[in-house]
Order: C-alpha cells, then structure tokens, then sequence
C-alpha cells in the first residue's frame, strides 16, 4: 500500500508551481474579461520547457511516458492559478494518437515536443447500462451531452469526416484535431489536420476568459483513421473527466486558502469571523469535499495504470465530486468574504466563472454523475 | 502508486489465510438459515470464537507481545480484518474493549491491572464496555457528574448515570471517566476507574432505538464501593487517559469506515434490481453523486493507511470521512425508499434498519457539529469559539448553568 507521491512526481508538482508563479494569471483573467484580448499570456511556451505536452506520450515518441496521476498533479497546479494552458484539449488527443500503431512518428515527436498542438474532439463513450452505441442516443436534460459524433466515408486511411463539434477546449490555435468517428457502423479514431479543407474553427469566449474555447465544424475534412482501439477511443474521454477534475481541485485548494486565511483576520462583534461556527462549518465544508476529491484522484490515476476496467468509474467520479467541490468553493469564497467577495475587486468572482463554466464542459458535471451510476449498475 | 502488499504484507496475509481456512469451521453463524437464534448461545459462542482467534494471534494484532499480543503495526491489524471479512466469519465479540479500552490500560494502568485484566480482555473471557458519555455530558465529555468519593480508607463511593453503553448488559468491565474534584477546572477533577459491572449498586437498563432494538445501554451508579487499585493512570489524571482512549477511537473508527457497510455497491445493487429505476434519470444522478462520495472515502482510508505506514497517527480530518459516509448513507435511505415505496419501511427491510438506524449514528462518536469545529481549528486553523468555562471551578460552572437556565 502505497498513495504517497514520488520523489519525482513532487518535483513534477513543484516545478509546474514554480513556472506558473511566473505569470499574473489572475490579473490577466480580469483584464481579459473587461475586453483586452492580448491579456492573456501564451503559456504554451511555458508548458513545452516543462516537457507537459508529451507527458502521456512513450519516450520511444520523444514524450515522457508518464501516467494519468502525473498529468492530473500538473493540471492540479494550472487550477490553482487558474492558468490557460491548453493540456485539457492536448493530451486525452495524444493518447490516442500514442495508442494508434498507424500514427505518423513525426507527428508523435512534434506533439510530445510541442511544436505541434492537439485539440481532442469530446465524444462520450457509449453507457452499456442503458444500452447505448457511439452513435446513440444524444441524451437531454441534466445528463445531456451536445456532442456529435463525426460520420467518415472512404476507404480506411483515408477518409472524409463531417460533424460538427460544440465548446471544444483549446481548439483554436491547434493544429490537429483527434477524435472519434463512425466508419461504416464501427467507431474509429480519426485524425483531421485544422488547416485541411472543410475545417472551421471559430473560436468562442465564454463566461470565463481563461478558458480557450472553439466550435469545430468538420464538411467532408479529409482524415486518417487512426487504429486505436476502441478502448483508447473510451479512455480519452474519462481521462478528460479526471484532468478537469483536478484542475477543478486546483482551483479549490486556493479557493480554500485565500478564504480560510481571511476568515483569520476579518473580524466582527469583537473577534475573527472564522470563530463562530456557521463561517468554520462552511470551511471545513470546502475541506470535506477537496480531500474526497484528491483520494478519486488517487483512485483514478491508480486505476488507469492497475486496474482499467475501473478507471471509467473512477474519473467520472473525480469529475463529479470535483466539479462540486469548486461550485462550492467559489460561493463560499464569495459568502465569506461578504459584498467585497461579488465585485470586481475581488478574485472570487474569477473562481466563480471558472466553476460555472467547467461544470458544463465535456459533457457536463451532471452525465459524470450518471455514468458513475451506469457503471455501478453495470456490476451490480 | 500502488495498492500492493510488501513481501512482508504479503507473508502476513497468507499466515491469517491460513489460519482461517483451518478454524473457520469453528466460527459461530451469525446470519442465514444456520444462525444461531438464542441470545445466550450466541454470546458464548461469540466469546470462544474470540478465545481462539486470539489463540490463533488474529486478536490484539497491535498490543505488545508481553500481554499476548502480535506487537504488530496498524496496517497488520488492517490485512487481519480484511481476511477476517473475506472468510465471512465474524470478528472478535469485544472490539471496544481489545481496540480502545485494553490500549489505553497499556498505556496508563498499573502492572498488577495490566496482568489482572488484559488477558481475559483479549479471550473474550471478560467483556468490557466504556463508561464515558453521560446525559449531559457527551460532545463536552469533561463535564461529566458521575461523581466518585474519596472514603478515609482510600477506597472510593460512586454514584451517578452513563449513557450509550454498548455491551454494557453483558459486560464484565467497564472503563469509567468520574469527577473526583468539583472544585478545580473540569478537565482537572477526573479520573478514571475500572468499574466491575456486577458490584452492588450498578443497573444496567437497555435504551430502545428508533428502530425498536436496543443495541445501547443506559448504566446507573448508586454508591458503588470502589478499591483504591480501580484507578487507572492515577487520580486528577483522568482527561489525558481519556484522551488517549479517543485517540484509538479515531484509529478504528478512521480505518474501519467501510466496515459499517454503507458502500456504493451495496446501494447500488438495490438500484440496479428495479428495471425502471436503473434507467431512470432523477434516480442515476441522486445515486451517481451520492456513490461518487462514498468512493472518495474507500481511497482516503487507503491514504490513511499510507500515513500510518510512514509512522503518521490519523489527524482530526479523519473525523470527514465519518461525515462523509454517514450523510451519504442518509441520502441513499432516502433514494432506495423513494424507489422501493412503503416496503423499504417494512419490518424485515434491511432499509428500514438502516434508516432508523443513522439519525443517531450522525451524533455517535462526536456530532458532526463537533467533529467539523475540530476539524476547522486543528486542520484549517481557524480560532476557537469563546469559552466560558476556562479556569473555572466544575461546581461554580455547574451553580452559574443552573441560573442561566
């Protein structure tokens, strides 16, 4: 038994920590939502010196070779600042391409080096509990997920893809697309190249400036079927849900810290607010439900490497628990700090964005929920 | 990472396999068709089993060798209870007593205690219950009444009431916490006794739950003679023997979570067995974010247990887990009765325990109120609410509570 991180895996945090202090995120996530564009830094420069872009890559493609829990440790720190680097979209898209013998060796290379960058295009795998297919059923309500699934004619190689593709994470600016599309009633991988005909790309601010967003629109793209197993094709998506996760948990533990520290010093009635138990319940709230978040990250980094049939349950559960956490985090922030905690001067309303956009990205907070259902349902 | 035996995990394990795949024949039924249905049989059946998995070293795997201990560590105690659970037998009858109780004897009694008391303890020879809680005395446990006196020969009178004793109806011992000085500050005038629960003057009455069974005690005091040997860890001294007897508490309690059955795959199973609520989509995400919680403390208990291989002793925070699966355990009654209808309440459903059962298991071993305000100051570090009672003497405190009220 063993959950405690490696000498490395500490260093890996540590430096992420370090290369982001770098950078005023947070002001440039104001700056940015009062309409000044060039506000926020390019991280991207940042995250290739860090060697982050072939964190999920094989060293034998030039990229580290390192697992899920070691991405979820960098995402957690991009969270805590609540810094823009286009990982999230990166490398679920990588290891698909990592895990298809036919990808091009030089496209591995450039994408584990981040000379090249990968936008992965969220299709949700189908529930077994319910019976569903990749096509299927594009599901409403609380567990909606307004996601198309690519349809490809041709001959496998070489395809066409079509479909269209609504807030994909960091889509603008990358140069290739990875996702997921039915060929002939059988789902494959397929690779799309953003500057290839028929692809568009318009790029979409939403609610939270931090958070590069695209709607990929895909008219008879010229591709390549990519021959990643069906379980790669699975897997991308819930890696997906834990690395948003713990960025969401990132952004929780300094939620927690600014507020817990001002719960410290504000005082009122003749002692600090952090005294009285409706303002230290709330807390200890918050506490509550980050370390049930880190211990699903430690389930879902242990499981994809130990025990993979688990690993959908586990980061769908991380993302549900995670989302949560943030939502709570971000109103508590607000509250604790009083009429100050709403406006503009403060940095809560920032983690406030961030929390209500996440919880809708990639399906939503709500379809992880459900599938964590429909996986215990499933072995029920 | 990983969730992985050492060599010598993995040696330990296979040696209580063994053992159990050898006596498990022997163990007393507890559930099915074979179940032991009479009271008395199955409570001495109950204590030979813990006779011999003592014999077997698979009880007191944490108590020094010297009182017929393992003198193992606690991830061994961990490896013992899982294979205990695997092998579908029961654990050992006394968990309070050989898991609390006999570790704080170690701690603080005498010599002449430890060898009168520990080994009939950990056969199950002698049962124990503890006598901590009172009335008005269970979140504050230092204002407890239960008052003991000192007679000129130096033996003691006890008189007064504890409350949620469980074992107490058949216990042999029991641990007590007594105001021996009213006039000093009320962590200073305690001690602790031990107290033999067939000496005149002791009354055991069950106190019926919720769900109609009586699983604790109310116990009454009145004048009781004690010897001046009952003391445990010397008089005035009985907060800190306290303390470290709610310190094995937290362990258990910290490592035991999912022991009290209130899993994802349990709730989970009564979900899946109603063709329309296993599709239903209200039903899904009720259940999908309460099991995504009770998930999160399955691999916190893990972290746990890596703390205390690195020689770590669980913190407070342990105490979020046991918030996290009571109010999950609450919302899953809640669901499966919504999805079962009125037979969730029926006589027999194992639901219908459940739900009498947790309202008060939220206050057990610490309300939640009081586990998230020692969570808050000793984990966030958040100040402590003001007192009124600092420094000042039990029986003015007592005088200035009575004209409050």
């Amino acid at each position: 038994m063993n959950l405690s991180l490696s000498d490395e895996q500490v260093f890996l945090r540590e430096a992420a920590r370090g290369a982001l202090s770098r950078f005023k995120t947070l002001e440039a996530a104001r700056d940015a939502l009062d309409g000044n564009s060039e506000a926020m830094p390019d991280l991207w420069p940042t995250a290739r010196e860090a060697g982050w872009p072939g964190l999920l890559i094989d060293e034998s493609h030039g990229g580290a070779g390192l697992d899920a829990f070691d991405a979820m440790l960098v995402l957690g720190e991009c969270g805590r600042v609540l810094a823009g680097v286009a990982l999230l979209g990166h490398l679920p898209a990588t290891t698909i391409l990592n895990d298809a013998p036919n990808a091009s060796t030089e496209l591995l290379a450039a994408l584990a080096d981040g000379e090249q960058r990968a936008a992965y295009l969220p299709t949700r795998p189908p529930d077994e509990s319910i019976g569903d297919d990749w096509s299927g059923d594009p599901r409403s309500g609380l567990a909606r997920a307004p996601i198309a699934v690519a349809a490809a004619s041709g001959e496998a190689g070489h395809v066409t893809v079509s479909g269209s593709f609504s807030f994909v994470p960091d889509a603008p600016g990358a140069d290739v697309l990875v996702g997921v599309a039915m060929l002939d009633g059988q789902p494959v991988g397929v690779l799309v190249m953003s500057d290839a005909s028929g692809v568009e790309v318009e790029e979409v601010s939403r609610y939270d400036a931090t958070r590069s967003l695209g709607h990929v629109s895909l008219a008879d793209a010229p591709g390549v079927v990519l021959d990643a197993p069906q379980s790669s094709l699975a897997g991308a998506w819930h890696l997906a849900q834990a690395l948003i996760a713990a960025e969401s948990l990132g952004s929780v533990e300094t939620a927690l810290e600014v507020t817990t520290a001002y719960a410290k010093e504000r005082y009122t009635f003749g002692r600090a607010i952090g005294s009285y138990q409706a303002v230290k319940h709330s807390l200890t709230e918050v506490l509550r439900q980050l370390e049930n978040g880190r211990s699903l990250l430690y389930y879902a980094g242990w499981s994809r490497v130990g025990a993979p049939a688990e690993f959908p349950l586990a980061a769908n559960a991380a993302r549900s628990v995670g989302s949560r956490a943030l939502d709570q985090a971000a109103r508590t922030m607000i509250a604790v700090h009083g009429g100050i905690g709403a406006t503009w001067e403060h940095d809560a309303p920032l983690y406030f964005r961030r929390a209500q956009l996440s919880r809708r990205l990639l399906g939503g907070t709500a379809a992880a929920s459900d599938r964590v259902a429909g996986e215990l349902i499933l072995k029920a | 990472m990983d969730l992985d035996d050492t060599p010598e995990q993995a040696a330990y394990r296979a040696q209580v396999r063994a053992w159990l795949n050898e006596h498990s024949p022997e163990a007393p039924i507890l559930e099915g068709v074979d179940a032991i249905s009479d009271e008395d049989e199955l409570l001495s059946a109950r204590r030979a089993w813990q006779g011999k998995l003592a014999e077997g070293g698979l009880a007191g795997v944490t108590w020094p060798k010297e009182y017929g201990g393992q003198g193992l560590g606690p991830i061994e105690q961990v490896i013992c209870n899982q294979e205990i659970g695997k092998a579908h037998v029961p654990g050992i009858l006394d968990a309070i007593g050989v898991g609390m109780l006999g570790p704080t004897i170690i701690a603080h009694g005498s010599d002449a205690q430890k060898s009168r008391y520990l080994g009939p303890m950990l056969h199950g020879d002698e049962v124990w219950c503890q006598l901590f809680s009172e009335p008005a005395a269970g979140s504050d446990l230092a204002a407890v009444q239960a008052r003991a006196r000192l007679n000129d020969d130096g033996s003691w009178r006890l008189s007064g009431q504890k409350v949620w004793t469980t074992n107490a109806q058949f216990a042999s011992y029991g641990l007590l916490l007594a105001r021996t000085d009213a006039d000093v500050p009320k962590h200073k005038g305690l001690t602790m006794f031990i107290v033999p629960m067939d000496a005149p003057g002791v009354t055991v009455r069950g106190l019926r739950q919720i769900s109609g069974e009586a699983e604790f005690n109310e116990v009454f005091f009145d004048d009781v003679a004690l010897d001046g040997d009952a003391v445990v860890g010397g008089v005035g001294n009985g907060w800190g023997t306290a303390l470290t007897t709610l310190m094995f508490e937290r362990v258990t309690i910290g490592l035991g979570g999912e022991a009290l059955g209130y899993n994802s795959d349990r709730f989970a199973r009564a979900i899946a067995a109603d063709e329309h609520a296993r599709r239903d989509p209200e039903v899904r995400h009720k259940l999908g974010e309460i099991a995504s919680e009770l998930l999160a403390v399955r691999f916190t208990g893990y972290r746990t247990l890596t703390a205390l291989q690195q020689g770590q002793i669980p913190g407070p925070e342990a105490g979020l887990a046991k918030v996290t699966i009571v109010n999950g355990a609450i919302k899953a009654g809640d669901l499966i009765a919504d999805v079962l209808g009125p037979d969730a309440l029926g006589p027999d459903s194992e639901w219908a325990y459940m739900i009498s059962f947790l309202p008060g298991l939220k206050s057990a071993g610490g309300t939640e109120e009081i586990l998230r305000n020692t969570v808050g100051e000793r984990v966030l570090g958040l100040p402590p609410e003001p007192r009124l009672d600092k420094g000042i003497p039990f029986s003015e405190l007592r005088s200035k509570e009575g004209s409050a009220a």
